[in-house]
């Protein structure tokens, strides 16, 4: 068995000195470059206040509100963190205002705890080999993978997003949604293990091994 | 070492962040090439935070990026006109500002004026409380009774300080010991009244 290798955030996009620029003129007012400097990021801005408010209206809106809220406190980010990381917190901060705001909270939370009670046992053993990450590209596979997602509990979901989707490391995604680090590791690995289950049916469905009809090529 | 299957399972989040000691990784080392369930949930594990991992798993509504774009721009335009809307007051403000630091310093000139006499000597250690006495269209203030006082029938008395503050200057003769032409030489000291004199004839005229 090779040796598994740790997983590691991914580095910031090339052309960071670029990102450091725009960063240092837009805090010395050039806030028309803005978009410039979140573009690469919006994407993942966008995922993250949809894993925590479960609604694409609400969560345009909430990315939206989270973008211009980093403009204007542009002055306050140091190259401490990393761009990116600075920004999907001030979303996640945002998403998770907007969700206490519709009143959702109390009634959630009496799940917080309970579900963390006991270890959770995995329930399929088949054998997996590597998903060749070509299997993305059909749209079928990305809407098995975010209904999986999408079927897990609010709590695992969002530390999974942050953690796994978001790259955030573990202490970002704990300060981020102001929970504990070993809160983080305990949902983190209930939800790759769910997430694993669940999508271990496709594997021997043969949604991930199934190659794609090349362009222009009949399957018969 | 030696980890059992729930070890395993409970650790292999760690495994995957990196996050275990080196002996406990060794002993998970040794149970996945001996335990082919686990080392099920390990491919798998890793597949799902690969898959997750990648950037084409995130789906944007269409036209996200435009309308983001959009309302930045907004943003800063807003930002900018509520500059403009603030330095559109600022200009008013500075003005009053200006007027009313105007009007403080006319005000302060009315309350501490030149001496009526800009020749005369404005006395030292005149004692502020000391009762003095002026009159109208005089330049003096005095003793109550001094003989030099003009116009006796507009006298009013007041504080020294009061009478110095309006610009009146202290009488040679009754207010002489506060005067620096009290240390002058005795033969000069007739001259000075007679310059008294003098002005007492002006301010009769």
């Amino acid at each position: 068995m090779p040796e598994p290798s740790a997983i590691v955030n991914s580095p910031e996009p090339a052309g960071g000195t670029r990102e450091q620029d725009l960063i240092a003129r837009v805090q010395r007012g050039q806030h028309e470059l803005f978009y410039e400097l979140v573009q690469p990021y919006e994407r993942r801005v966008y995922a993250a206040a949809l894993a925590i408010l479960r609604n694409e209206a609400d969560a345009e809106d909430v990315a939206q509100e989270a973008v211009l809220k980093a403009l204007s406190n542009i002055r306050q980010f140091r190259a401490e963190s990393r761009f990116s990381t600075w920004l999907i917190q001030i979303t996640v901060n945002e998403a998770l205002m907007r969700r206490r705001r519709q009143k959702t909270r109390a009634v959630e939370s009496i799940d917080e705890h309970r579900d963390e009670e006991g270890e959770y046992r995995p329930r399929d053993f088949a054998d997996w080999r590597e998903i060749p990450s070509e299997a993305l590209e059909r749209k079928e596979v990305r809407q098995k993978l975010a209904e999986a997602l999408g079927s897990l509990d609010r709590k695992y979901r969002e530390v999974f997003m942050l953690r796994d989707v978001e790259q955030l490391n573990i202490q970002e995604t704990a300060d981020a949604l102001g929970i504990s680090i070993a809160s983080v590791k305990t949902r983190l690995l209930r939800a790759r293990l769910m997430l694993r289950d669940l999508l271990a049916g496709g594997w021997e469905q043969g949604w991930f091994s199934r190659p794609p009809f090349e362009k222009g090529t009949k399957p018969w | 070492m030696v980890v059992t299957c729930e070890q395993v399972w409970r650790e292999i989040s760690n495994y995957l962040e990196g996050e275990t000691d080196a002996a406990l990784r060794a002993a998970m080392d040794d149970h996945f090439h001996t335990c082919k369930s686990c080392a099920s949930v390990l491919a798998g594990t890793r597949n799902v935070v690969a898959l997750y991992g990648d950037e084409r798993m995130i789906e944007v509504p269409p036209g996200f990026g435009r309308r983001l774009e959009k309302k930045i721009a907004q943003g800063v335009r807003s930002e900018k006109s509520g500059w403009s809307t603030w330095s559109a007051w600022l200009v008013p403000v500075a003005a009053l500002l200006l007027i009313g630091g105007g009007l403080r310093l006319a005000n302060s000139l009315t309350l501490n004026p030149p001496l009526k006499s800009e020749h005369a000597d404005p006395g030292h250690d005149i004692p502020p409380d000391m009762p003095v006495v002026v009159s109208v269209a005089t330049r003096t203030f005095h003793v109550a009774g001094c003989d030099f006082i003009h116009n006796k029938e507009t006298v009013r008395t007041m504080k020294a300080s009061e009478a110095i503050r309006d610009g009146y200057v202290p009488c040679v003769r009754c207010m002489r010991k506060y005067l620096s032409v009290a240390r002058v030489p005795a033969a000069l000291d007739a001259e000075a009244i007679t310059a008294e004199e003098a002005l007492k004839e002006s301010d009769g005229d």
